[in-house]
C-alpha cells in the first residue's frame, strides 16, 4: 500500500529513541497517523511541528497497518508566530480538536482547506478567531452534524435569523425566538456565510455556539470534553479583547 | 526456543544495558562482553560508580538540577549572580549551557514543556517553584532558554504571563544562524527568525 498527499502536522509523539508517530490532516485520507523513522532527528524535528504543511508518502504492507511516513517539508508554520501567544493558542486549540475528533482515513478535502486557510491567517488576529469559528462549524458539518442556518426552524423564513436552537442546531428568526431568547444561542450574521462583518460579541457568540454542539453532539457521546487548549485560547482572546 | 549461551546474570546485564539510549540488544551484548573482559578495570569501578551515584544523586529542591547535594552546586555557589535565572526544559539543556561557559547566573529546570496535545499541564512541570523563586525577590531577569517548538513557545508564553505580574523582566535567548551555519542549508523557520532578530552591526 502506498499513497502520496499533502498534509498538515497536527500531532507528534516520540517513539523509541529516534522515531516519532505523527498525525497528519490530509485532504484525501483525513486524519492519518504513521511512523516517521528518524522523526526526532535534527533534520526532521523542525519539520514535524504542529501546523507545518508537509508532503507525505505513506507505505504499509496492509491498509489497516500504522505504516511509515516519508516526510518532506512544504510550507512551514511561520516561525515568527511562535512569539505570538494568540496564534500559538489558536494552533494548539485547533490541532487538539482535530486530533480528538477528525475522522481517520476518510477523505475530507473541505476540512483540510478550512484548516489550511485558518493556519495561513494565524498572523492576522483580526481575522483568525472568526475563521476558527467557521472552521469548527465546518468540522461539525464534516462529521455529519452540520448546523442548519438557512431558514427558521419554526416559521421557515430566511430573514432575521438571529438565534440558534440549542437542541436542534437550527436557526430561529427574531420573531419566533423572542419568547425563548434566554434559552437560545445568538447567531452572528457572518456564520451564515458571506464576508464577515463582525460586530462586538459576534466571535464570542459563535464560539459558544460551536462549542456547545461540538460537546453535545461529538464529544459527549464518546465521553470526551472540549480540549483545555480551547478554553485557554478563549481566555487569551478575551484578555486581548479579540472576542 | 534455543537455550541462552550465557547464564541468567549475563542475560540480565545485557537486558538492562539494552535499555540505555543508543544501545540495542546487539550493542548491549558487545558492551556486556567488553565489561566482562575488563572486569577489574571497567566493570567493578563502573558498578561502584553507579551504586555511588544511585545512592547520592538528588534533585535540587531549589532549581530541579541533579547533583549529589541539595541545593546543587550551582544554587550553592556564591560566585553565581543571584538576580539572573535561566529557565531550561531539561537537565541536559543546563549542561549544554554550562559547557558554553557563557552564563554565570542561576538556573531553573522545568522537567519538560507544556503540551496541549499530550496533556502536559503546568502542574506537571516545575513551574510553581519558579514563580515562588521570582516572588521571593532579588530576581531582575528570567531568561527563557526553551526549545523553538510549538510546545516550547506555549511554555514560554505561560511563564511570561505568570511572571509579568511580579515585575520581573523576562527575556528569551536569540534564535538564528548557528556558528558555522551556511544560509543555504538552514531551514526556512530559522532563516525567518534570524532575519527578524537582526541587529545593528
Amino acid at each position: 500500500m502506498e499513497w502520496t498527499d499533502q498534509g498538515i502536522v497536527i500531532r507528534v509523539r516520540p517513539h523509541g529513541e529516534s522515531s516519532a508517530i505523527i498525525e497528519l490532516l490530509t485532504p484525501e485520507k483525513g486524519r492519518h497517523a504513521g511512523l516517521v523513522r528518524g522523526g526526532r532527528s535534527k533534520r526532521l524535528r523542525g519539520v514535524l511541528q504542529p501546523g507545518n504543511q508537509v508532503r507525505a508518502t505513506w507505505r504499509a504492507r496492509l491498509e489497516d497497518h500504522l505504516g511509515y511516513f516519508e516526510i518532506d517539508a512544504a510550507d512551514p508554520f511561520p516561525a515568527e508566530l511562535l512569539d505570538d501567544r494568540l496564534a500559538i493558542s489558536g494552533l494548539n486549540a485547533s490541532c487538539t480538536l482535530l486530533s480528538q475528533v477528525a475522522p481517520e482515513r476518510e477523505a475530507h478535502p473541505k476540512l483540510f482547506d478550512a484548516f489550511s486557510t485558518l493556519i495561513a491567517n494565524m498572523d492576522q488576529p483580526d481575522i483568525w478567531p472568526a475563521l476558527m469559528t467557521r472552521f469548527e462549524a465546518g468540522l461539525l458539518a464534516e462529521l455529519g452534524f452540520g448546523l442548519d442556518l438557512r431558514r427558521c426552524a419554526a416559521t421557515g423564513v430566511e430573514e432575521d435569523l438571529i438565534y440558534v436552537s440549542p437542541k436542534s442546531g437550527r436557526a430561529v428568526s427574531e420573531a419566533a425566538g423572542e419568547p425563548y431568547k434566554d434559552k437560545l444561542f445568538l447567531l452572528p450574521e457572518y456564520m451564515r456565510g458571506g464576508a464577515p462583518n463582525l460586530k462586538e460579541g459576534d466571535v464570542a457568540a459563535a464560539f459558544a455556539l460551536t462549542g456547545h454542539f461540538l460537546e453535545r453532539w461529538v464529544l459527549w457521546p464518546s465521553d470526551k470534553q472540549l480540549p483545555e487548549a480551547r478554553a485557554e485560547m478563549l481566555e487569551r482572546l478575551e484578555k486581548a479583547g479579540r472576542l | 526456543m534455543a537455550d541462552s549461551a550465557a547464564g541468567p546474570e549475563i542475560e540480565r546485564l545485557i537486558a538492562l544495558l539494552a535499555k540505555l539510549p543508543g544501545l540495542g540488544p546487539r550493542s548491549a551484548r558487545r558492551a556486556a562482553l567488553q565489561l566482562i573482559r575488563k572486569r577489574d578495570v571497567l566493570m567493578v569501578p563502573l558498578a561502584e560508580a553507579m551504586a555511588d551515584a544511585a545512592d547520592k544523586i538528588k534533585i535540587c529542591s531549589n532549581c530541579g538540577n541533579i547533583d549529589a547535594r541539595d541545593p546543587c552546586a550551582i544554587c550553592a555557589s556564591p560566585k553565581r549572580e543571584d538576580s539572573l535565572i535561566c529557565v531550561v526544559e531539561q537537565v541536559g539543556d543546563l549542561w549544554a549551557l554550562e559547557r558554553a561557559s557563557a552564563y554565570k547566573g542561576r538556573y531553573h529546570v522545568l522537567g519538560g514543556a507544556l503540551s496541549a496535545l499530550d496533556g502536559v499541564r503546568p502542574e506537571d512541570l516545575n513551574i510553581a517553584r519558579l514563580i515562588k523563586r521570582a516572588r521571593n525577590g532579588g530576581i531582575s531577569e528570567v531568561i527563557l532558554a526553551l526549545s523553538m517548538t510549538v510546545d516550547g513557545a506555549t511554555t514560554a508564553h505561560y511563564i511570561t504571563d505568570r511572571l509579568q505580574a511580579l515585575g520581573v523582566s523576562v527575556t528569551s535567548i536569540a534564535r538564528g544562524v548557528p556558528m558555522g551555519g551556511e544560509l543555504d542549508y538552514l531551514d526556512d523557520g530559522t532563516l525567518a527568525a534570524a532575519l527578524k532578530s537582526r541587529r545593528p552591526f
